[in-house]
């Protein structure tokens, strides 16, 4: 019993860890272009990874299966947020050197892990949410693209807020990682007012009943949280059960999305978040990928969604322009004018392969048919690049 | 730091110690009665907390959902019972970590296929849903006093039937010997079952009470095992008095730590490095605990009577 159930757990586990191609072009004379989208799809952190395959997928497909013009072959890749799978997976993938993009993935630590195996072997990266400063500045690459944003401009977008407002007092509580460090830094960066607590909680911390009844007693004028993924869920939930919803301002960076939002529903409703883009943002394109985005996943997309559509568009616009990806020089140069419609409204390029663009501040609200989704209340930046691009060689 | 917010946050530490005593409960019962080291105990918790966001949202009331769930969760521990765990009751510990292990895999993917990858929640239910103003302008939710009386409630029964009851004395006998209660005609394989669906069960109840305060999502009980072995190494393995003093002191002193070990360590260093060590010494403090504790008494504080 115990070998036969091992033998099945076995393969099951080989089904779900593996690698599942989708062929969309069928038997077709022309080459297909071959993609490989790098996600993570299993573990807690799925949810995020879902909304950039399905978002990537949603743009192929309605666009009948191509991009310019030319059929694409979809690989999916389960990262599953583990380096070192990342790379061993991805390797395999690209080499040969017969890929042409590889899209992805959503973390950093994942991204930082596979640049350099899909760079050495010729194929284009295309980020749609990772947006490091390790290659941003010195190690910026002439194939390395960035259709989501630089990582600290979110964070920075909250600390503006806070101090164009004139809050004076400042709790501001992000988890014990460099991500999270980094998160802190970034709002400070723009914040110029009295930090009266820095707390970094574990990555696993499940009951904020502390954290909570301290800033109940401290009485800040403002809390900045950065508690990705199931953190913000216990935050924000035990947030407006301690009653302090609607009596202190909560900014936070992704905290509050569309990947938390199904959790959080009434408790988040008036909470801010800072973000390029929103589901309800006032553009024919954008109002359409959320209408099919909807219509297709039965959930209401966010920027990770978004981000991985654009970057569609994209190799779209690239490939056209191109005619093929044949003359990479050609490509590359055509991937740099960022001639496409982003469901954002204005983007381009800078130097470093990163965008620049608006960045907003977003608010929870819950819509007439009871889903919830962040809304545009503000702009904060305009055509707003990363400090990071100076240090970059390219031009 | 005022004498107030020290009381709140005790209140809090006592809070967070029944909900870690919910979900150890279950867990030392099947490790102390039946000599079973079950891993797959944080994903019973987990599919307790899916069960209770699948059954609220179809009846519409919490109380309701909540029995349903628990019905569910216990059908859910006979079955895993019958098709695997009684496979495994005579071998050894390595093997019963490995299949456990294994269970944890699949049903972690399994609610990820029926429910989804991303999170969800259960409202809370509309009578527990307001606050009780403590000190210092402090709001406490109601909710958290209804988890500390479930809280005592589960420890007050556990206490009954298992000191109290015929089914108690047969756990206790068949806790120290087997094969001997069997030999004297007790069915043991059955009342295995019935602890271990019993244990699935309480599990299933913990998962559900927390779903309204936590993220309901896949892997949820991974970082709750954890703190579930911790709970049980301190208290002594198999023990449910053992269960409820340990938890109570791991709940105090991760809740003390983390609201008061920067405060304290600004005494003797500057902030910037007050915080970064105060970080990291709170999240380790029970884990120091443990070790102190392994050190000291390696039976744990209270040990089962039954065993060494």
């Amino acid at each position: 019993m115990t070998l036969k159930f091992a033998t099945t757990l076995k393969s099951t586990l080989s089904l779900s860890a593996g690698i599942v191609a989708l062929s969309l072009s069928g038997a077709q004379a022309q080459e297909p272009l071959k993609i490989g989208v790098v996600a993570v799809l299993t573990g807690p952190a799925a949810a995020l990874g879902q909304q950039v395959r399905d978002g990537f997928q949603l743009a192929v497909d309605k666009n009948g299966g191509k991009l310019g013009g030319v059929p694409v072959q979809i690989t999916v890749i389960d990262d599953e947020l583990k380096p070192d799978v990342a790379v061993g997976k991805v390797r395999s993938f690209v080499e040969g050197g017969k890929v042409d993009f590889v899209v992805g993935p959503v973390f950093s630590n994942i991204l930082g892990a596979i640049a350099k195996p899909v760079l050495d072997s010729g194929a284009f990266l295309i980020s749609p949410n990772a947006g490091p400063s390790t290659l941003a500045g010195k190690g910026c690459h002439q194939n390395f693209f960035v259709t989501s944003y630089q990582n600290d401009q979110v964070h920075e977008v909250l600390g503006k807020y806070a101090q164009d407002q004139g809050y004076k007092k400042a709790y501001i509580i992000a988890p014990n990682y460099q991500a999270g460090k980094d998160s802190l830094a970034g709002f400070k960066n723009h914040f110029k007012g009295e930090v009266i607590d820095e707390v970094y909680v574990p990555l696993s911390s499940l009951d904020f009943s502390a954290e909570l009844a301290k800033i109940a007693s401290a009485k800040p004028d403002v809390v900045f949280a950065f508690l990705p993924g199931g953190l913000g869920v216990n935050f924000v939930k035990q947030w407006s059960q301690a009653g302090l919803q609607g009596k202190i301002p909560f900014l936070s960076a992704f905290t509050v999305d569309e990947s938390t939002l199904p959790a959080q529903q009434d408790a988040a409703v008036g909470l801010f978040g800072g973000m390029t883009w929103a589901p309800n943002m006032d553009n024919p394109q954008s109002k359409k990928f959320v209408a099919d985005y909807e219509a297709a996943f039965k959930i209401v997309p966010g920027s990770y969604a978004m981000q991985a559509y654009d970057a569609a568009l994209l190799i779209d616009s690239a490939v056209k322009a191109a005619g093929g990806t044949g003359d990479k020089d050609k490509l590359r140069a055509a991937i740099k004018k960022a001639d496409f419609t982003s469901l954002r409204g204005k983007f381009k390029f800078n130097t470093n392969g990163y965008p620049i663009q608006d960045f907003y501040l977003v608010k929870v609200a819950k819509r007439p048919d009871g889903k919830f989704q962040t809304e545009i209340a503000q702009k904060v930046f305009t055509d707003y690049a990363d400090p990071h691009a100076k240090d970059c060689a390219l031009k | 730091m005022t004498t107030g917010l020290l009381i709140v946050q005790i209140l809090n530490g006592l809070q967070f110690g029944i909900l870690l005593f919910l979900v150890a409960a279950g867990l030392t019962l099947v490790f102390g009665v039946m000599d079973f080291i079950n891993l797959a105990h944080g994903v019973q918790y987990m599919l307790g907390a899916y069960l209770a966001v699948t059954f609220v949202s179809l009846t519409g009331s919490f109380v309701l959902g909540l029995v349903l769930a628990l019905a569910a969760a216990l059908a859910f521990g006979l079955a895993l019972e019958f098709l695997v765990f009684r496979h495994l009751y005579e071998r050894d510990h390595l093997d019963q970590v490995l299949a456990t292990f294994g269970l944890i895999l699949l049903l972690n993917q399994g609610v990820k296929i029926i429910w989804g990858a991303a999170p969800l929640s259960v409202p809370l239910p509309e009578f527990l849903s307001g606050n009780v103003p403590l000190l210092d302008g402090i709001l406490y939710p109601t909710y958290r006093f209804a988890l500390i009386g479930a809280g005592l409630g589960v420890a007050l029964l556990l206490w009954f039937v298992v000191d109290r009851t015929r089914t108690g004395m047969l756990l206790r006998a068949g806790a120290s010997n087997a094969p001997m209660v069997s030999a004297l005609g007790v069915d043991i394989r059955k009342l295995f079952m019935i602890v271990f669906a019993f244990g699935t069960m309480l599990a299933g109840f913990a998962g559900a009470m927390a779903a309204p305060i936590l993220s309901v999502e896949p892997g949820m009980g991974d970082t709750v095992l954890i703190l579930a072995f911790v709970v049980i190494v301190i208290g002594g393995i198999g023990s449910i008095r053992g269960a409820f003093v340990a938890a109570l002191i791991v709940g105090l002193v991760d809740t003390l730590g983390r609201s008061f070990m920067n405060d304290l360590l600004r005494l003797f260093m500057s902030a910037p490095s007050a915080r970064a060590t105060g970080a990291a010494l709170s999240s380790m403090l029970i884990y120091l605990l443990m070790a102190v504790v392994l050190f000291v008494r390696p039976e744990g504080l209270l040990p089962s009577r039954g065993r060494t």
